[in-house]
């Protein structure tokens, strides 16, 4: 259940809602009437129920579900796996395959379909991230791909990429596994970091402070994703100047992030600003997903590494960046664009007290984390020794304060669309974007004629 | 894509299967490259195939012993007794030394074993060569037989000064099934 609940998260909540933002908002910001190949959108769209049918109902199937994280280690994913692990692998190369087309379609449109004034360093920052995260997907979802047909070969035709016994090689998993997966937390992260610097300025009434700066700080956190991925694996038995390398270059991807939490700082400063629902998700997403990048930090300390290594330490930390982080931008940017979609605002009273149960309830949840981990409660194991108890009820409460909270959000979602007060083209008047041009709610092909591009749309 | 899609979309796209293409094959290649990788750097601790010595040719280095320990143990599932003859050696870098070590099939059915070394520090495996060890093959026993097997080792001259203890580990595994089983009785 555990490694279910990874893969459906990461690859089934976060990454297709990142899609599914771009979809929507990718050929508005650009001036486009839609994106270039809408077929194969459609196909990688349904893909992905089938993938998910799959993979979910493993849980339903003799010896289990996959029980290995969603790391899946081999041999452990391998030898002594559930026979089920074989859906799994298929269920992960339909998901490879979706992500790839939905990247493709998403480049190109980017690079072909915008309107003619709007250059590269002119584009919006959503539209930005996403450039950047889609050539991050294309590079190392072969990679995913890769390693789980390995991990076939080795289950069903007798090959030792990864057992001992025949010559393979256990540890070569875990490098090929974050070679990949390194990447992969920042495509989830990314295009987080473009829907920040959307809102941020449309609630300070100020242009987005640094616009150059944020777009080669994504550029460069990207092609850091490349070099860092023995971090997760300082234990395995490196040789000290492998550590040191993985430790720096770790260290030195804070630093185009720190210059992300400045300028987005340095936007709200001086600014007028006020309070909506998406203004409250972006500010809580900065205060702590630079609580998740201090934890990081922490954590790529080799010699510290060795204590927190497979804690609740690194629970903590990878929630705090993936929950606040990225799903908070999701939620942002749901409230932010809504006016957009539907035509219709949303209550905003009811839209705040889904945040601030939220906030809450994230932060109960995972606070305690990090004590127990530092108190030295392992993760991956299901039961845990007494002294932890406390902390684990804590956790708990929380986490049904976070889960009750989004049905507040489902509320705010479906009143808006049934009785919401109808919303102006330029929802609100601090939102800069060719989106904001469009009426309110956006016709199904925006721009048939390319637009003329307004300096006061312009980001850059 | 559809024949109205336009022309640079067209070119984008193929350029962007060519990087997925590309991608493939990288990870195709890792395997190799990582085992290269390794070979070169000794990282993971892997010792070398069978070493041709030619005791004329060197003479052992008496200035200095280095100590070999050896470790064994089986893997899960792997019933057989597996130690060795002594827990440590200490040899002079350059001479032949040979050590024994003894397995026994507990069970009562035919079983192919293979024992895969592991070396530390990762330093000095291109430094340990082995002229003959019984994990350059598998080992078949019958029920309830019992074997000592020999494994001759150099260490060599060249190994950096720093290195004064080597371990070297062996892990042994049921290969039974993966030999095809029944097919090996006879063997």
């Amino acid at each position: 259940m555990t490694t279910n609940h990874g893969l459906i998260m990461v690859f089934g909540a976060i990454m297709p809602a990142f899609v599914g933002l771009a979809n929507w908002l990718l050929p508005m910001q650009v001036g486009a009437p839609d994106m270039a190949l809408p077929r194969m959108n459609n196909l990688s769209f349904w893909i992905l129920p089938f993938a998910f049918g799959m993979m979910l109902s493993t849980l339903f199937m003799e010896g289990g579900g996959p029980n290995f994280g969603w790391t899946f280690y081999a041999p452990l994913s391998t030898t002594y796996a559930p026979d089920s692990v074989t859906f799994f692998i298929f269920a992960v190369h339909m998901m490879g395959a979706s992500s790839i087309m939905g990247s493709i379609n998403i480049i190109a449109t980017i690079l072909n379909m915008r309107a003619p004034g709007m250059t590269l360093m002119k584009m919006p920052l959503f539209v930005w991230t996403w450039l950047i995260t889609a050539y991050l997907l294309i590079a190392v979802m072969p990679v995913l791909a890769g390693a789980v047909t390995m991990m076939l070969f080795d289950i069903h035709f007798g090959t030792s990429f990864f057992n001992a016994a025949g010559g393979g090689d256990p540890v070569m998993f875990q490098h090929i596994f974050w070679f990949f997966g390194h990447p992969e937390v920042y495509i989830m992260i990314l295009p987080a970091f473009g829907i920040v610097s959307h809102i941020i300025p449309a609630f300070a009434r100020k242009p987005l402070f640094g616009y150059d700066s944020m777009v080669y700080a994504v550029a460069s956190i990207a092609f850091l994703s490349f070099i860092v991925w023995a971090h997760h694996m300082f234990t395995v038995g490196m040789p000290l100047a492998g550590q040191l390398f993985f430790m720096y270059s770790t260290m030195l991807i804070a630093i185009p992030t720190g210059v992300k939490v400045f300028n987005w700082t340095a936007t709200m400063w001086q600014g007028s600003m006020s309070f909506e629902t998406p203004m409250l998700f972006a500010i809580a997403f900065v205060v702590l997903f630079t609580i998740g990048g201090f934890s990081g930090l922490m954590l790529a300390i080799t010699p510290a590494d060795y204590q927190y290594h497979d804690t609740y330490f690194v629970v903590a930390h990878f929630h705090y960046v993936l929950v606040p982080g990225a799903l908070f931008s999701i939620i942002a940017a749901v409230y932010f664009w809504f006016p957009k979609w539907t035509g219709k605002m949303y209550n905003e009273t009811m839209g705040k007290a889904h945040f601030w149960l939220s906030f809450i309830g994230v932060n109960v949840t995972f606070f305690p984390q990090h004590f127990s981990g530092l108190a030295g409660m392992p993760r991956r194991i299901p039961d845990y020794a007494l002294q932890f108890a406390d902390f684990n009820m804590i956790s708990s409460i929380g986490a049904f304060i976070f889960g009750f909270s989004q049905l507040v959000f489902l509320y705010v979602i479906i009143h808006g669309i049934r009785k919401g007060k109808p919303a102006k083209a330029r929802a609100w008047e601090g939102a800069r974007g060719l989106e904001w041009t469009l009426p309110s709610p956006a016709p199904y092909h925006s721009f048939t004629q390319p637009p003329h591009v307004p300096d006061a749309e312009v980001q850059g | 894509m559809t024949d109205s899609t336009p022309k640079n979309i067209r070119r984008t796209i193929r350029q962007l299967c060519l990087i997925v293409v590309g991608m493939c094959c990288f990870v195709v290649a890792l395997v190799p490259l990582y085992d290269l990788f390794c070979e070169v750097t000794g990282l993971n601790g892997k010792t070398g195939g069978p070493y041709v010595f030619d005791p004329a040719a060197t003479t052992p280095d008496t200035s200095r012993l280095v100590k070999v320990n050896f470790i064994t143990n089986t893997n899960a599932g792997m019933t057989w007794e597996f130690r060795p003859e002594k827990g440590a050696v200490r040899v002079h870098p350059g001479e032949l030394r040979e050590v024994n070590f003894y397995v026994k099939n507990t069970s009562d059915r035919v079983m192919v074993g293979q024992a895969i070394p592991s070396l530390t520090p990762g330093a000095a495996a291109s430094y340990f060569h082995k002229t003959e060890c019984f994990c350059f093959n598998n080992q078949v026993l019958q029920p309830g037989e019992e074997m000592a097997m020999p494994m001759r080792f150099i260490v060599g001259r060249e190994l950096p000064k720093n290195v004064q203890s080597i371990n070297l580990s062996y892990a042994l595994f049921d290969v039974t099934d993966a030999m095809g089983g029944v097919g090996v009785t006879g063997g």
